[in-house]
């Protein structure tokens, strides 16, 4: 194994990943109902393209990509679409987002379905059928024709999450199989597959099944364990010592990074032709049975959650791991594409924190600050609202991991001081835009305005001089003009006068033979 | 005594000439007044509104260049505006005035298609060509380039638009200051 490269920083939280791995992946019973909701990539919102009462097959694409990056969404079963309405989002807002919502007819029936033979394709191509395929975490639309190194990225270091550890365990061939679609499209030259050690099983049946694939440019790389290696980011760094600087995309440096789940999802839409219906979801947390469980998209967690039989004094869903987490705002929100864990939380798994501290300088996030910022800084600039300074400290290069909060001897929530900056900073530059084209549209149709007015004038200006210009030429005396215009007087005068004269005047025809009575209406 | 003396001159002839290189050299640049109306309009949230008493914000920060307006006339740009513009000038930070109105969540003018006759007073009234029509044909507003001015109301003979105030997605959503 060549030389691996380091990140600074990093802490080792308990894993807690044990207790999901004692069993294999199940299958979840069908829900009552299922909530998909259309936007689930970055980019544009896919348009919807089923009304309620159509019955769609299972695999039938219900929203289409609208503009590029973004991905379609199919139906997770067979079944009637009951609405196209506005449904709670797994998002810690608590909004409502368009969603598409079906009752499963319980047949499960495949839409037809073809693998795609991507030799022939082009680039292109693969490109739009991957996306068509609701294939999501390919890096948008930097698609790179040719790459130096694809990074898959099985390293999975939040804890609690052990969703790809089991897909790797159980799929090995198949996460295989997509890796080396994605090499053969995208003509890498090697691959790297970065596991963390804490994973043997893993480790071992990806290590086998590379070998059995005999690949020499593919190779798995057993990476040691510090959260939050599992962070794209990071990984390459480890595995590359590429560093990508916050704004860049990865292929303009030669890698490409993707979870073993897309390549996964990426083999079942190649090769056997299936969207992206369902994926690998960890129930664990306060739960007696804690497992992997495959779900279609738009399983409510609620559903999800009953399967691993969540303990009474459970309070609240978490989705992802405690340490990025997000807390749902209810227990009904679906799952989506990017969903790998629900974590269920009790105030004894996760007892609220001690109350907030003052910072005391101490400089123990710095050290523990993977990309290299100095938290308390940033800290300190988001608590007094001074985004320009934060941004100048760099901190959008903050990957949110968490790992300064979880240092902190002050129990200051470090992330949602950074969280609160960061969208505050967005908004406030789409605000910028939004003022910049304001004004130039006003200063067009201000220029269009001078425009219009100077076209008017030498109009008016060029008739009159031709008018002139035509009494000259034709050497017909200024009298005559007058009597024209006496002339075409007369001729309207005539023609207002024939408007205006009497019905009476004009004799109505086929009157002879009538009665009195209609002849009186005339 | 004419060494003194010519000691002195030379001195006073050096010390003076490399006073005059320095004052040439590290002058204080003056900003010009293009330059200071743009910084003054680049604050400005163009919703060219007209609400300042001044026929939008390029205007009205000319105004404020020479002197003639004050600083706290823009009711779009509220309190945070107001607070810019005094940070750039070294003014005092005022509340915003009450005769030119206050301030609101920003809104999106939306037309009632039903409604609309065609009459396309609104698509002139429009300060960014932000409403899409012809005579007698519907109007519709382009949402993206609104700037919630709200000129295009009143010239409405059958007062079918309104203003909407901009309702929170998942995308626009902030994450709230956290609460200790």
């Amino acid at each position: 194994m060549k030389g691996l490269f380091r990140f600074n920083g990093g802490v080792k939280p308990a894993s807690n990943k044990d207790v999901s791995t004692q069993q294999p992946i199940a299958s979840l019973p069908l829900p009552e109902v299922l909530v998909i909701p259309l936007h689930q990539n970055v980019g544009g919102t896919p348009r919807p393209l089923v009304a309620p009462g159509d019955h769609v097959l299972k695999g039938q694409r219900i929203g289409t990509a609208d503009g590029n990056p973004s991905t379609a969404v199919h139906a997770s079963t067979s079944g009637t679409v009951l609405a196209v309405a506005m449904r709670c989002m797994p998002h810690p807002s608590g909004l409502d987002a368009l969603c598409i919502v079906l009752e499963p007819d319980g047949r499960d029936e495949w839409i037809e379905h073809h693998p795609f033979d991507y030799r022939t394709a082009t680039l292109a191509q693969t490109r739009n059928y991957l996306r068509d395929a609701g294939i999501v975490g390919i890096g948008g639309e930097s698609f790179p024709s040719h790459l130096d190194t694809l990074v898959i990225n099985g390293a999975e270091s939040e804890p609690f999450i052990t969703c790809d550890d089991m897909l790797m365990r159980e799929r090995a061939a198949q996460i295989l199989r997509g890796t080396t679609i994605m090499r053969d499209v995208l003509a890498a030259r090697r691959v790297l597959i970065g596991i963390e050690d804490n994973k043997p099983e893993a480790i071992a049946a990806m290590t086998d099944a590379a070998n059995r694939l005999g690949d020499p440019a593919v190779t798995v790389v057993v990476i040691p364990t510090i959260y939050p290696s599992g962070s794209a980011e990071l990984l390459i760094r480890v595995l590359t010592g590429i560093e990508v600087p916050h704004g860049k995309c990865q292929t303009d440096y030669g890698v490409l990074c993707f979870g073993v789940s897309t390549a996964y999802a990426i083999h079942e839409a190649i090769d056997l032709g299936q969207p992206l219906i369902s994926r690998i979801v960890t129930v664990t947390g306060n739960v007696e049975t804690a497992r992997n469980i495959d779900v279609r998209i738009g399983t409510s967690m609620n559903h999800l959650v009953a399967q691993a039989r969540p303990r009474p004094d459970s309070d609240r869903l978490i989705m992802g791991g405690p340490m990025t987490g997000l807390q749902m705002p209810n227990r009904d929100v679906p799952v989506v594409k990017a969903t790998t864990a629900v974590l269920v939380g009790s105030p004894t798994l996760f007892p609220p924190p001690p109350p907030e501290m003052p910072c005391i300088r101490c400089g123990d996030c710095v050290t523990a600050c993977p990309a290299d910022l100095q938290p308390f800084e940033l800290y300190r600039f988001a608590q007094a609202k001074l985004f320009a300074e934060a941004k100048d400290y760099h901190l959008f290069d903050c990957i949110e991991c968490g790992g300064c909060a979880y240092v902190c001897p002050s129990h200051i929530p470090l992330v949602d001081y950074y969280r609160f900056a960061k969208s505050e900073i967005r908004t406030r530059e789409h605000d910028k835009k939004c003022a910049d084209e304001a004004r130039e549209r006003f200063e067009f149709r201000q220029f269009r305005e001078e425009r219009e007015k100077l076209e008017r004038a030498a109009k008016l200006a060029a008739r009159s001089a031709v008018g002139r210009d035509a009494a000259t030429a034709t050497g017909m005396p200024e009298p005559v003009l007058a009597q024209l215009d006496d002339a075409k007087r007369a001729l309207i005068t005539a023609a207002l006068n024939r408007v205006a004269s009497p019905r009476q005047a004009v004799v109505p025809d086929n009157t002879e033979g009538l009665t009195t009575a209609p002849r009186a209406d005339g | 005594m004419l060494a003194t003396a010519l000691v002195m001159a030379l001195l006073a002839i050096v010390l003076c000439s490399a006073l005059g290189l320095a004052s040439g050299r590290f002058r204080v640049k003056e900003i010009s007044l293009a330059e200071r109306i743009a910084a003054i309009d680049a604050i400005l949230p163009q919703t060219q509104c007209g609400k300042c008493s001044y026929p939008g914000c390029k205007p009205y920060a000319q105004a404020i260049a020479s002197g003639e307006a004050d600083i706290n006339q823009c009711p779009p740009g509220g309190k945070e505006g107001i607070r810019k513009l005094a940070d750039l000038l070294g003014r005092e930070v005022k509340p915003l005035s009450a005769e030119h109105g206050v301030e609101k969540p920003k809104a999106l003018a939306l037309i009632d298609e039903q409604v609309c006759i065609g009459c396309t007073l609104c698509i002139q009234a429009c300060p960014v060509d932000a409403i899409l029509g012809a005579a007698k044909q519907m109007h519709t507003v382009i949402a993206d380039q609104c700037t919630g001015c709200e000129l295009c109301v009143p010239p409405c003979p059958v007062d079918c638009i309104s203003m909407v105030p901009l309702a929170e997605t998942v995308d626009t959503w902030k994450c709230r200051y956290p609460v200790a």
